[in-house]
This record gives structure tokens, sequence and C-alpha cells, in this order.
């Protein structure tokens, strides 16, 4: 079976819809599926949710579904880039829920690993806790949190074989394997793919298992928030 | 006289110990690694998925693709290693990291941190934090000791909404060093020229004293 699609458009048809739930990969502007958000938009499907760590900036990433309208809520830990966000947010056009980055994406794994819920310190004693089960564990208090998982998954990964098998390029790897376990369907953006065996099955970041349709992307833009480099000789 | 941020910073870095593995916040907490002794090696953690941060890159080395938390552009110092995010919130959450070292918006007396929204004004969300006070073995928060409007940021309770009930371990402002016990908020050391008294009225907080 081939898992590569043609283009993003087609890897998304018959599988987006609105009012579903997306879980989306990357942290920051790094390791984000931007043509599949492309793509998304470009769908039309309207009432999302979107299970992300942040929210892109207003004319890239996530961002660009902020413009259209196309969220109805995010599960984020840090929304700061994004000045569209703060204005529908506080408009009341869009609604938010915050999660500890950690318990964030601990909640995808659990998610993707059969884990319905899992108790942790991180947050307790703050609105995080509030109306949500406590309990006692070897004389320390911990939270409950739920598992995540989302009717379509976005990733992006530097190269995959015809099977899904991914490889990641530095800290682009981040939260994507987490939302690629938690998805229903799971959906990789690549740069490269290579044929069976071309991988080194123990240098695979991520196995195929988890992923459903591949798309290419051969130079995908990536956009970088803080640039910070030194002179040489200096 | 008060420390400056550079004497703060450097205060800050005789916390270390060779082989610690240490997460530093964003802004006054990212000059510690100025300061880290020669002879020494820390392993700079970064809660995105990075352990061993190196120094910034040389225009030719930059890849959009290896950035820190502040989402600023890095390298990988030899022997580092790359992980997911839930991996490198096991570090975190596990108890594995050493220290990390965070601003402050307000401290307690009794080791509560609020360092993450100011209700009313925009809300950012608390990324790492609350997991890196809850996770990490000792928290020390590196911060000024008053507002921009001059009012104590070391308080009996917490006003602001917390990131972490009873998490801080030390506290560095620009008047001195403070640690948190069971018996209360104890000055071990002084910024020069600096009175007991001065401290104590700055502070809202009861201090005990025990200078070194």
């Amino acid at each position: 079976m081939n898992k590569v699609y043609e283009s993003p458009a087609d890897a998304l048809a018959g599988v987006v819809k609105s009012g579903q739930t997306l879980a989306v990969g990357g942290f920051g502007l790094c390791g984000i599926p931007a043509a599949l958000i492309q793509a998304l938009r470009d769908t039309g499907a309207r009432e999302l949710t979107c299970i992300s760590n942040n929210a892109g900036v207003d004319d890239f990433g996530l961002g660009v579904l902020l413009q259209t309208h196309q969220v109805k809520k995010m599960v984020s830990s840090y929304v700061g880039e994004n000045k569209e966000f703060a204005r529908q947010y506080l408009n009341g056009e869009l609604e938010l829920e915050f999660n500890p980055q950690g318990t964030l994406a601990e909640r995808l794994r659990a998610g993707g690993a059969g884990i319905p819920a899992f108790y942790t310190k991180t947050g307790v004693g703050t609105v995080v806790s509030e109306n949500k089960e406590t309990r006692v564990f070897n004389g320390e208090t911990y939270v409950m949190e739920t598992a995540l998982s989302a009717d379509v998954s976005l990733i992006k990964a530097q190269k995959a074989d015809v099977s899904g098998n991914l490889v990641f390029s530095g800290t682009a790897l981040n939260f994507n394997p987490e939302v690629a376990m938690a998805g229903t369907i799971t959906i990789a953006e690549v740069e490269e793919v290579v044929g069976l065996g071309e991988l080194d099955p123990g240098h695979i970041h991520l196995p195929g298992i988890f992923v459903d349709r591949i798309i290419v992307v051969p130079e995908p833009e990536k956009r970088i928030e803080r640039l910070n480099y030194r002179q040489r000789n200096s | 006289m008060t420390w400056t941020h550079e004497q703060m910073a450097a205060r800050a870095a005789q916390e270390l110990r060779d082989g610690d593995y240490v997460n530093l916040g964003i802004g006054l907490p990212t000059q510690v690694v100025n300061h880290v002794p020669e002879n020494m090696q820390v392993w700079l953690q970064s809660e995105n998925g990075l352990i061993g941060i190196g120094p910034a890159p040389f225009e030719d080395e930059i890849d959009p693709d290896l950035i820190d938390a502040a989402k600023q552009t890095v390298t990988v110092a030899p022997g580092g290693s790359i992980c997911s995010s839930s991996l490198s919130f096991a570090m975190i959450r596990g108890g594995h990291m050493d220290l990390t070292i965070l601003g402050g918006m307000e401290v307690s007396a009794s080791g509560d941190l609020a360092n993450w929204m100011i209700p009313g004004k925009m809300v950012k969300g608390m990324g790492g934090a609350m997991d890196l006070v809850a996770g990490v073995r000792r928290v020390i928060v590196l911060m000024e000791h008053l507002t921009k409007d001059g009012r104590p940021k070391i308080l009996k309770e917490c006003t602001l909404p917390l990131t972490g009930k009873g998490v801080v371990s030390d506290v560095i402002t620009d008047y001195g060093v403070f640690e948190v016990r069971e018996e209360g908020l104890v000055v071990k050391e002084l910024a020069e020229g600096v009175s007991r008294a001065e401290l104590q009225e700055k502070t809202e907080a009861e201090l005990i004293f025990e200078l070194i």
C-alpha cells in the first residue's frame, strides 16, 4: 500500500470536515506542516478545534486559519506571538483552553497510547487544577489530566519512506510524534520520500504505523521567529 | 548599591554544579550562561526538546529547524541530543533535571510563584513554566526585587494567578539572596550597601536574617 498522495489537497480530500478536532505538530513556527495548513484553509472547513502548542503568527502557520475564522477553539500552551489570536479571544470570537506544555504533550501521547487519563504534579494549586480530580500518592497531591485525541493530525517531518516511517530534522521533531500518535488519521508533510529499506530502521524517529498519508513538499517555507547569530572573527 | 543584572546573573551562576542539567527561563535567567566557569560542564536543556544548547550559530550555520524554547536560532553543543516534547517533559516532570532558574512577577514567603499571567491583560499562556516548577528538583527565581513602580515582589501571599504552589527553593534579586525554608524566608546575602532595615522595608514578607 502506497501512502504517498499527489498534493496536500488530495491528502485532505474526504478526510477533513467542519466541526472536527485537529491536532497540529510544531513548536512556534519550527516543524509545522505549513502546506497542509494552507490546504486545510482551502477546504473551507469551519468550526474547527485545533490542538497545537502555539497558534502560528498572523500570516503563517495556524494564524492563516484564524484570519479566515475557521477555528472555533484552540488548545495550546502559549499563544503570545499572534496578535489576531489576541484580538479574537478578547472579542469572544475564539475559545481557548490553556494547557501546561508538558501536560499538553503527555495528553497527546496518552491519547495515542490508549491511556485515558494520568496524574501529574504540574498545575496543582493553580487555575489548571480547578474543577479537576486530585489524588494523593505517596504524600504528594497530583491532578488528573485526560487524554487528547484528534479526528485528523497534521505533522511535518524531514524524510519518509513510502510506508510512512519518519525522520525529523533537529528540534522540528518537538510535538510531531505525539500529535501523530493522537490522530485517527495522520497526514505527514515531508521534504523527501525514499523507498522501503532506504532508511536505517534504528534511526527512524516515528514508525509508519502512526502515519496514514504522506505528501511531499521538497522546499517548504521555513520562517525563523527570532533570528540570533554571531559574526565570525569578532 | 543594589546588584546590576550582570551581578545577579553571576551570583545565580554560583549555584551551578559540574554536570548539572539546567533549564534557564527567558530574559535575565538566560544571561546566567555567560557566567558558567570555564572548567565546568553544564547541560542546558530547552523544553522544546534539546539538551546541550550550544552558542549562537554563525551566519552560515543558521538552521530554522534548530531553535530553543525562546524560538531563537541556536546550535547544539558537542554531546547534545534532541528529543520529542513528551520525552523532554518527562525529563522535567520526572525529576531528572537538577535546576531551573526562572524569572518571577511575585514570590510568596512559602515559595509560591506567579510568573505567567496578569488578569485583565492579554494572556499569553504558561508554556512550560508550570511543568518546570512542579518537576525540577531545585527552582531558583532570579528577578528584580521591586516592580517598575517600586512595589515589593516578595509578598506574604501572591496576588497573581500561581504558576506553582510551594515550589521555589531560592530567590536571587538585586537586593540579595533568599532561601525558602519551613520557618520562613531566610536572607543569606545582602547586596553591598543594602541594610537589613531597608531590605525588610522593601519586602512584604517577614524576613529571617542568617547572613553568611
